[in-house]
């Protein structure tokens, strides 16, 4: 069809210049989208599958991934690439959707904003995304995990080093009442044997050769069982 | 008829007489300690019988031997082997009023190695026993914190990615194997003390020590909150589990009887193994704790009693156990079952929700007509409950990983995890304070210590050798060395002192007098149940698990597991044989407690022999008491 309309204009002989502006204009129209459809295509070099998982992160309260969310997505990476690039003016144009499915999964492709036939390398993009994750899972109310850019690897948090650890607290808490037990039933242990010590002393003058237990005011029941003389031992010694 | 006996000369000299027993019961002889109220009494005993064995060994061999059928051959064994053995040591100790050196040395000089045995082999279960639970005190202490530690895969130094080492196997395998036991791949191989580890091996021992300072003065205040407790934490995860999903399946899979295991002998030893051990006879402890109460305290009673509580609480803690590895495996499987269902969505990219549970096996079937190769490709894995389910684990595996990781996945974890392993610990440290009582008391009565040092002297020097020898088991290696200790210190050696404690009453003391005994003690002779049982069953089914037990372990080579990282199949535990030289180590700890037995026998007579002279003894009665007095003449 171009091609007519370039010998037809030819034969009509008109003003050159305005004919290959018009040319030019219909060339944009149809070649323009023939060309993003070369530049996003599944397995793209420069682009990245993006991968949602709406139904696992939010459940019942789960929106509907519609054009809008799609917008919203060119958007937002848009406003990363600005993040990170800060001189350069992307726009929504230049992130390009495709191969859309109801996974809910799509690749898309960055364009350089003063060319749009260029895109930005991959390395570029990933760094870009790895500075905005966290606004990005933000916008979607999604996580590392439901919203995927397949080869993005989340970062790890960095663990959390407290200065002591937590059970050498509670081990000094559980030893520190331990040896506060065994010292005061040992101390608890040597006043009674001191006490019973000097209550055997102050008897002891008068009955000094009866230590029988049961006995009041130094009289001799009848029958009691003298076992201080007796070998407690009975037993034949090892 | 009087039932045969073998000779026994003196044993009415060495033994106190009824009337005796009488009039030291009337004046409250205070030498001894003594019981404050029946309610300690039982409750210590109790604590001794019920340990760390009835939550992670029986429910594990309930569920490979037939589930619900493996409860006729525990029963029956209980019946016919632990109840007439504990009546046994109740009885003997009440009566003789001793610890185990004591009692068997009463009954005939001769025997002193049956209490010897019992003193070496409570002296050496008691050190393993107590690195279990520094074990738990220290996951214990990691509890205070969220997420627990063993929740999640450590980052490693460059913080690119996860340790391969957790990530290869599991979080729960990681924190055990890695942060808690940091264990070497051999037994050969130290590695050296890990200084957490001997943290908190010096915490439990110093903990165990202020429970036991005083014997039975603090050992029974501390039995009222060890003893119940682990009761009432029981319930609350019996509650909490029954609310988890999966966890009817657990039990059920537990109780499912399987009636053709009763046809496989292996059964009926395990049940007579588990019944055994379960009840801690022969460490002698039960014989101490007896000799302190009253003489007319009912040991019949307390013995059947004891072993009724003892059993209920196997089958109890089985159904806990159960109900909270029932909702662990449900959850692995949901978790394989998503994982499988994931994949797929992903590969043929569609939409969330198309394939859920219900509908997975037709999905996978049609996707696999039409695309063979993709899912191949994609390497599912097979989920099957009953798989998960039998991943049956017993001991520390059951304890720190299966059951670990099924806190974890419970909201508010380490509210459970703490109250998990305070349950495990008074488990544990109630059980040893049989075995103080079993090592120290015979210690005492050997006279290896001075007299006039006091009680608080001796238990501290038993926990600090014990502590000492027991930091083996802080190494790398540690975790090994105690597998080792638990299949040979606390197996055969228990298995000989129950059966010579057995002969010792029946047939050198008398069972006609063991009878009388009883009659003047609880009001009445022993039924026909009791003297068969004593004189023909009880012995006979200990002596054939042993006999059983030796030949196995003889005959088999001996191997152990082992975890390394650089194995083929890790995580999957490495099977090793042990290095020559353990086999030392084994003899020492299997054959030299059951040796000592006939070895003191047979010390005593050559000494007795080959002495020159003849002890004579005379006595001599004056005013105030009876007076030995021992002459020597030269032959």
């Amino acid at each position: 069809m171009i091609s007519y309309v370039f010998w037809g204009s030819l034969a009509l002989s008109g003003i050159k210049e305005g004919m290959l502006v018009w040319i030019l204009f219909l060339l944009c129209q149809v070649g323009a989208p023939a060309l993003a459809q070369d530049l996003c295509q599944r397995d793209a070099p420069n682009g990245y599958k993006v991968r949602i998982s709406l139904k696992t992160a939010l459940g019942e309260d789960a929106y509907e991934w519609n054009q809008s969310e799609m917008f919203f997505f060119q958007a937002t990476m848009a406003f990363a690439m600005r993040r990170h690039f800060q001189m350069e003016t992307y726009n929504v144009d230049n992130i390009i959707l495709c191969v859309q499915t109801s996974r809910v999964s799509f690749w898309f492709v960055v364009t350089s904003p003063d060319n749009t036939t260029m895109l930005i390398p991959k390395a570029d993009v990933e760094k870009a995304v790895r500075m905005s994750r966290h606004r990005i899972n933000n916008a979607f109310l999604l996580s590392d995990r439901t919203l995927e850019f397949l080869g993005i690897y989340p970062t790890l948090a960095a663990p959390v080093n407290p200065d002591t650890p937590p059970w050498l607290i509670v081990f000094g808490v559980v030893i520190g009442a331990v040896c506060v037990g065994i010292i005061a039933l040992l101390i608890s242990s040597l006043l009674q044997k001191r006490r019973k010590e000097k209550g055997m002393t102050e008897d002891g003058q008068d009955e000094e050769d009866m230590q029988v237990k049961g006995v009041e005011n130094g009289i001799n029941l009848d029958g009691t069982y003298n076992r201080g003389f007796t070998d407690d031992d009975r037993f034949t010694k090892l | 008829m009087r039932f045969p006996k073998l000779p026994n000369l003196g044993l009415g000299d060495r033994i106190p007489s009824h009337q005796e027993l009488e009039r030291m019961e009337k004046e409250e002889a205070g030498d001894r300690p003594k019981w404050d109220n029946k309610t300690q009494y039982m409750l210590t005993c109790v604590g001794f019988c019920v340990g760390l064995g009835n939550v992670w060994r029986f429910p594990y061999l309930c569920q490979s031997h037939g589930g619900g059928a493996f409860m006729i051959p525990f029963l029956i064994l209980l019946v016919l082997e632990g109840i007439p053995l504990l009546h046994l040591e109740f009885a003997i100790g009440q009566r003789l009023r001793s610890g185990s050196v004591g009692v068997w040395t009463a009954i005939n000089p001769y025997l002193t190695g049956v209490g010897i045995a019992s003193l070496l082999v409570s002296f050496l279960v008691g050190m393993y026993y107590n690195t279990i639970i520094a074990w738990v005190m220290w996951y214990f202490f990691n509890s205070f914190q969220n997420p627990l530690p063993w929740s999640q895969c450590p980052v490693n130094a460059n913080l690119t990615d996860l340790v391969s080492e957790c990530t290869r196997s599991s979080p729960v395998d990681y924190f055990w194997y890695r942060d808690t036991l940091n264990t070497s791949t051999s037994i050969g191989d130290s590695g050296g003390l890990q200084w957490w580890m001997v943290l908190c091996l010096l915490c439990a021992w110093l903990l165990l020590y202020v429970c036991c300072l005083r014997g039975i003065a603090t050992t029974g205040k501390a039995v009222y909150v060890t003893s119940t407790l682990p009761y009432v934490v029981l319930t609350i995860f019996l509650i909490r589990g029954l609310t988890l999903k999966g966890s009817l399946d657990g039990i059920k899979f537990l109780f499912t009887p399987d009636l053709n295991e009763l046809m496989n002998p292996s059964t009926w030893l395990d049940a007579g193994a588990q019944v055994f051990y379960s009840f801690s006879l022969a460490f002698g402890g039960l014989i101490s704790f007896s000799s302190y109460n009253s003489v007319h305290n009912n040991c019949e009673q307390d013995a059947v009693i004891i072993s009724i509580i003892n059993g209920f609480t196997s089958v109890y803690s089985a159904t806990v156990i159960y109900s909270i590895i029932g909702f662990r495996a449900t959850e692995r499987f949901d978790d394989c079952l998503e994982g499988n269902i994931l994949a797929l969505l992903n590969a043929f990219n569609l939409a969330e929700g198309s394939i859920k549970e219900g509908n997975y096996a037709e999905s996978l079937q049609n996707l696999n007509g039409t695309f063979p190769e993709t899912i191949q490709s994609l390497d599912l894995k097979t989920c099957d409950l009953q798989t998960f389910l039998s991943q049956g684990v017993e001991g520390t595996g059951l304890a720190f990983i299966v059951f670990t990781e099924a806190i974890t996945k419970m909201p508010v974890s380490p509210l459970w995890s703490i109250l998990f392993f305070i349950m495990l610990f008074c488990l544990g440290l109630s059980t040893m304070f049989g075995s103080i009582e079993g090592t120290v008391v015979p210690l005492q009565d050997l006279n290896i210590f001075p007299k006039r040092w006091p009680k608080e002297a001796i238990t501290g020097i038993v926990c600090l050798v014990s502590f000492v020898i027991a930091l083996i088991f802080a190494q790398s290696s540690g975790n090994y060395w105690l597998a080792l200790f638990d299949s040979f210190a606390g197996s055969i050696p228990l298995l000989v002192i129950a059966f010579c404690e057995m002969i010792a009453v029946v047939y050198i003391y008398g069972i006609d007098r063991f009878n009388k005994d009883i009659e003047f003690m609880i009001g009445h002779k022993p039924n026909l149940f009791w003297q068969v049982t004593w004189r023909f069953v009880s012995p006979l089914i200990v002596l054939v698990i042993f006999v059983f037990y030796f030949v196995t372990k003889v005959s088999s080579n001996v191997t152990y597991i082992a975890w390394n990282p650089s194995s083929e199949d890790f995580p999957t535990l490495e099977v090793l044989e042990y290095p020559a030289w353990i086999y030392v180590i084994i003899f020492i700890l299997a054959g030299v407690p059951s040796l000592v037995v006939p070895g003191t026998a047979i010390f005593k007579l050559i000494r007795r022999c080959c002495s020159n002279k003849n002890v004579y003894g005379a006595e001599v009665d004056t005013v105030s008491a009876k007076v030995q007095m021992f002459t020597t003449k030269m032959s």
